[in-house]
């Protein structure tokens, strides 16, 4: 899925690094204790996260992701879209509910664990 | 490489928000040096959560990276409370961390088992009330 395909479906705004939009992802994950993120997921490239401080995106960069998608609305503070831009990260921000966001990519074929091959 | 690089940091302990940044370095140096991406996440990861334990628990210390051609150690050296039990502290889920950090993401007490489950061999020296240093070594060959 590209990245610009979630932004459509969670009617996302983009916060920065727009030219990340045409990348294309296999797997996302959603949650808001980092410590989980940094011990249990593997290739995700995106996280969808509640949690707003620049430790999202320095975890978010650890793992090698490329995406982050704020829910309920939440948004970056500058220092955070500072730390995204230097490691060329696209955030997104939607309105939507964790729940909701990550059943909506999920039901369009954004999986969680396994990376699909198409 | 028949010499061994060293990385050198001072992690500051006063600031939550800044943790991270020598791993984000060091990440940035590994790649340079061409070492595979796996072993740079592994490293990385595993010396992030270091970084953030310095800083929640320690208020700060030093971070060395060493590679050389058949391994990568990172030494991890601070002058906090030291951990009473260690055994404790290692299992999955135990933590000291209080609400505050929990509301940013961290102190789920997945620290340390994240940071054996990322390399290849991890030692801890602690004297409770002097410091703690952890050694881990993750295997280039």
């Amino acid at each position: 899925m590209k990245i610009s395909t979630i932004k459509e479906l969670l009617q996302a705004e983009v916060v920065c690094c727009e030219e990340g939009l045409q990348h294309h992802v296999y797997s996302a994950c959603g949650s808001d204790m980092m410590s989980d993120v940094l011990a249990y997921v593997k290739d995700q490239a995106v996280l969808l996260t509640g949690l707003v401080n620049p430790q999202v995106i320095r975890t978010a960069e650890m793992m090698d992701m490329v995406c982050v998608v704020f829910v309920r609305s939440k948004k970056p503070s500058e220092e955070m879209i500072k730390l995204a831009e230097a490691s060329g990260m696209t955030l997104l921000t939607t309105d939507k509910r964790m729940y909701d966001a990550c059943g909506i990519l999920y039901a369009n074929g954004l999986i969680g664990k396994k990376v699909r091959h198409v | 490489m028949s010499e061994k690089l060293n990385f050198h940091f001072d992690v500051d302990g006063t600031d939550f928000t800044s943790a991270g940044q020598a791993s984000v370095q060091v990440k940035k140096n590994l790649r340079r040096l061409g070492i595979a991406p796996e072993t740079i996440r592994r490293v990385s990861i595993a010396m992030y959560e270091g970084e953030i334990n310095m800083v929640i628990h320690a208020g700060g210390g030093e971070a060395d990276v060493n590679v050389s051609e058949d391994e990568i150690e990172i030494i991890l050296t601070d002058h906090g409370p030291g951990i009473a039990d260690v055994e404790q502290a290692m299992q999955e889920g135990f933590s000291t961390a209080t609400d505050s950090i929990r509301s940013l993401g961290f102190g789920a007490g997945m620290g340390l088992p994240n940071m054996k489950r990322y390399t290849d061999d991890m030692k801890i020296e602690t004297v409770v009330g002097s410091g703690t240093t952890i050694t881990m070594r993750i295997s280039l060959m």
